[in-house]
């Protein structure tokens, strides 16, 4: 059983990834926030913010992008802050509370069911 | 370093598949249990994707923890989870995540699961203790949860036992499941969404 390699084992290389940034702000994104690229990418771009544009032509989810790319989940933050402080991504954020012990309503739990029986 | 919590094979080819360009609003349900339960099949017998991996890590000023400690003192938590998804509808997706139940797991609960809608706890009939310290930090944060015997083989105690010997309060859902089976799976998922539309429906009864 192998898995695909997260790239963790080499610090150096996520500090340049980032440029040296550490923190992303924390309630920018959720892990399921979907990202939808507003622009093509453009010549001299780093390439993870490339590979992101494109990714994100369709709506993807925080989540998958880091697994797509094979970086820890804080540093993809760090990558999508910078892209959507310049406006080539928008984030639709989930409507669900992100408060603690917060349940949905059950209009949303009604729809949640019905996708559910209809697998 | 034990991020090797992973059960995915990564022999499947790397396709990706797009959501709906409608699709606005993503939602969570975690899967957690102890290694080898099946957390990572529950969500591959349902997920629309091949199950994908990712991780996350946690620099702080901590003590008791394993894992790399740096010269300055802290230490670094890595989590490895798996996650797959369902597209409820044209707007709803649905991300599941095979949460491992270890200790420091939970450091990244909330930074990770905040919102989430609520939980499966997954546990092997025969390593029943496993699943404590998951019951235990749900209830902590207070996240709803079910409970889901992935059985291996005909049950030797019945749910009422399971139940007796979990300590579980009387309104918590328990099933039997067979988390190689999607029809399973997906009976699992409704009875954790049933269980929340009642609590959710007698909080707006409350109001």
């Amino acid at each position: 059983m192998i898995r695909r390699p997260v790239d963790s084992g080499d610090p150096d290389r996520l500090y340049t990834v980032t440029n040296g940034r550490t923190r992303a702000n924390e309630d920018a994104f959720d892990l399921v926030t979907l990202i939808v690229s507003e622009c093509e990418p453009s010549p001299g771009m780093q390439s993870e913010h490339v590979r992101i544009l494109r990714m994100c032509d369709r709506p993807t989810a925080v989540v998958e992008i880091a697994a797509e790319l094979g970086l820890p989940v804080g540093v993809v933050k760090i990558l999508l802050c910078d892209l959507l402080d310049t406006g080539r991504i928008t984030a639709r954020h989930p409507r669900t509370s992100p408060r603690r012990a917060q349940l949905p309503d059950t209009e949303i739990l009604k729809q949640v069911l019905v996708g559910l029986h209809n697998l | 370093m034990d991020s090797t919590t992973s059960e995915l094979a990564t022999s499947e080819p790397a396709v990706r598949t797009p959501l709906a360009s409608t699709a606005r609003d993503g939602l969570k349900i975690a899967i957690v249990g102890g290694f080898g339960v099946g957390k990572t099949t529950m969500v591959r017998s349902v997920s629309e994707i091949r199950p994908l991996n990712t991780e996350e890590t946690m620099t702080r000023a901590g003590v008791g923890i394993d894992d790399a400690r740096s010269a300055d003192g802290k230490t670094t938590t890595t989590v490895a989870f798996d996650f797959g998804r369902i597209s409820l509808n044209d707007e709803m997706v649905l991300y599941l995540f095979g949460a491992p139940g270890q200790e420091r797991f939970w450091f990244l609960w909330d930074r990770l699961f905040s919102g989430t809608l609520g939980a499966v706890v997954l546990v092997d009939p025969r390593r029943l203790e496993d699943s404590w310290y998951a019951i235990d930090r749900l209830e902590h944060h207070g996240t709803p949860f079910v409970l889901a015997r992935n059985n291996f083989g005909p049950p030797e105690y019945t749910l009422d036992e399971v139940r007796e010997a979990l300590s579980l309060p009387a309104q918590i859902p328990m099933v039997d499941c067979d988390a190689r089976s999607r029809e399973s799976s997906k009976a699992v998922l409704i009875a954790l969404v049933n269980h929340l539309y009642t609590l959710s429906a007698a909080r707006e009864r409350a109001l």
